[in-house]
């Protein structure tokens, strides 16, 4: 007990320091840049015909407050973080009045639907199916799945999301090619539109796994075709035990703790490519939220996004490591 | 000579290293190409719009009158080059991390390795997207380079660290100490060399990373539109529906042009891996690890 004590307060101080930092580099970004925000928001909206000087003075007045510009650097940075830690980025220029927390609250679950399915998937299918490639290794369709896989997996998430975006929405029109679920849909139906959303959530998900399953598979199979020259092996392969028996509980089960930890690194890349995936298939999460943010020139949201994100990704980070010692137990005993 | 004939063998005996060297040497000829041009790159409408691919026009020609193969042989070019500065860069930090940190050991470790973890957990993109949203249409190429390279050092420094944890403990380092080196001396002089290999098979996973990056952010149109890249053309073809219209030679060279790039440095860094880890050379002669 006393070592999971020591193992955790260890993992929290990781998940302050990622905060801290996450949140420091999002203040640099937005206030050490030689751009003045301000003057450009000014200048874009006075480019067209002529507004009076007070009616210029009012809006930098609002913009300064707005992207936090008041008072002297360290109050700047004081008020940064006290909008932080409330949560409260203000309204949305771009849906005024709604508040940021809404938005992207209202966002938020198809992200996290999205991206836990996905990811679970991906990571399950990609280690079975690797600890199978390693144990069994003379087996042609794992190795031709290994081939596929690991021809897939350096493209980036876009390219392959706009890859099956052309073949599912212009050469084989059979699926969805956009949004959460049919618009105007009739939601009282509660299995229709499950069945509807789960549909609409095939190309997001796919283009997700096809990216991702190749990095856990060549993990994976290179994990256990070193395991599986150990003596323990060995040992219990002459002492007749059953291959299935030892490839699940003597090899697989030692493995699997690297490739936790691999997860929980590998978090923010998958975080990354979700918001691009939402984005090519218009699915209606926090990435195409971000995106139209940005088009609709709205700096509280962009903000927003941005700080729950880091906060989002490095908690579920802080949870997985929590989850570890269930998987590894060693790390209680050390 | 020897590096020679360690390629050559590669090519001989490793598949993956054969197919990747092929795949990134035709990349690169593309790219060379761009130097005999007939058109300025940033021109539009120097050719008949729409025209597909013919024996005039290979690869046919964009809505925006440019041919698609003069275009795409700047624009891999660039994308490149990108890939490239960005590793180098990245690579500077990461050695430097890497190295003092599995030197040192220590406090001076702990912190390293904590900021080196921020960096790997925490989600880069929308950093970069809010980058621009502040930049708008001053973000330049260069500068773009720059802050890739600040934010994607950090995987490869831990691993350089785990490297340079075990040559702390070996006996020439010790003897370099007991001689009285200086740190920095031990670390570029005796340690670098054994880390390079290493260093070598991870900045072609780094360029893959980078051209990601790239192409992700000017595909949503937030980089230097104007400078060609391979996303900024598939940017250009969005922007005019090319599919919609048909369009379709516009989008599918860029695409297949730039997945050879990807699959070719990731087939390169994998086979570079296998020679660097005796164990599974090894096995592929045949011989048990």
């Amino acid at each position: 007990m006393k070592a999971y004590l020591a193992y955790l307060s260890k993992r929290l101080v990781q998940f302050a320091v990622v905060v801290f930092v996450g949140i420091n580099i999002t203040y640099l970004v937005t206030h050490m840049t030689p751009i003045n925000p301000v003057e450009q928001s000014i200048s874009a909206a006075t480019t067209y015909g002529a507004t009076s000087p007070e009616a210029i003075e009012m809006m930098r007045q609002s913009l300064r407050q707005l992207y936090g510009l008041e008072g002297t650097p360290w109050e700047q940075y004081v008020s940064f973080w006290k909008r932080v830690l409330v949560g409260d980025f203000g309204p949305s220029l771009s849906a005024f009045p709604t508040p940021v927390s809404q938005l992207i609250l209202r966002a938020l679950p198809w992200t996290v639907g999205l991206l836990l399915v996905s990811t679970l998937l991906t990571w399950v299918l990609g280690n079975l199916l690797g600890g199978l490639a390693g144990y069994y290794r003379n087996s042609r369709v794992l190795k031709a799945f290994g081939v596929l896989s690991m021809g897939i997996h350096p493209i980036p998430y876009y390219v392959v999301a706009f890859v099956l975006l052309i073949i599912f929405g212009f050469l084989w029109p059979i699926l969805p090619i956009s949004g959460g679920a049919t618009m105007a849909s009739d939601r009282s139906n509660t299995f229709a539109f499950a069945l509807d959303v789960v549909v609409h959530s095939i190309l997001p998900v796919l283009s997700l796994m096809a990216v991702g399953i190749g990095g856990w598979f060549m993990g994976m199979r290179a994990l256990v075709s070193n395991i599986v020259t150990e003596d323990y092996v060995v040992y219990a392969e002459l002492a007749g035990v059953k291959r299935g028996k030892i490839l699940r509980s003597y090899v697989m089960r030692n493995a699997l703790g690297p490739q936790v930890t691999g997860l929980a690194l590998q978090l923010g890349a998958i975080f990354n490519g979700a918001i691009i995936t939402e984005q090519v298939f218009g699915y209606p999460g926090v990435g195409s939220l971000l995106i139209s943010a940005v088009h609709a020139g709205d700096y509280s949201l962009v903000l927003g996004i941005t700080t729950v994100s880091i906060v989002a990704v490095s908690a579920t980070v802080l949870l997985i490591d929590l989850l570890y010692p269930l998987i590894d137990p060693r790390v209680e005993a050390r | 000579m020897n590096t020679f004939r360690i390629f050559r063998d590669l090519f001989r005996y490793n598949g993956e290293f054969a197919i990747g060297l092929m795949l990134v040497l035709i990349v690169l000829a593309v790219a060379a190409c761009s130097f005999f041009s007939p058109y300025p790159p940033m021109d539009v409408y120097v050719v008949p719009p729409d025209v597909p691919p013919s024996w005039e026009y290979p690869l046919g020609t964009t809505s925006r009158g440019q041919d698609v193969f003069w275009q795409l042989t700047v624009a891999i070019r660039n994308t490149l080059l990108f890939g490239i500065v960005v590793a180098a860069l990245s690579r500077v930090i990461s050695l430097l991390v890497g190295l003092i940190s599995g030197y040192k050991g220590g406090w001076v470790d702990r912190v390293l390795m904590s900021i080196n973890d921020t960096f790997v957990v925490v989600p880069l993109f929308p950093i970069l997207v809010l980058f621009y949203f502040i930049m708008r249409d001053q973000m330049t190429w260069a500068m773009l380079a720059v802050i890739t390279a600040l934010l994607g050092w950090a995987y490869d420094a831990r691993l350089i660290r785990s490297i340079a944890m075990s040559l702390r403990t070996r006996e020439f380092t010790r003897q370099a100490v007991f001689s009285g080196m200086s740190t920095g001396k031990i670390v570029l002089q005796e340690h670098l060399p054994f880390v390079l290999p290493i260093v070598f098979s991870t900045t072609m996973n780094n360029i893959n990373w980078s051209i990601g990056i790239e192409v992700t952010l000017s595909v949503l149109g937030f980089t230097d539109i104007n400078t060609p890249t391979i996303g900024g053309m598939i940017y250009w073809a969005n922007q005019h529906t090319a599919l919609v219209s048909g369009i379709w030679w516009w989008i599918t060279f860029p695409v297949l042009l730039v997945i050879m790039l990807f699959i070719g440095l990731f087939l390169l860094a994998i086979s570079m891996n296998e020679y660097i880890d005796p164990r599974s050379r090894l096995s592929r002669l045949g011989g048990q690890a």
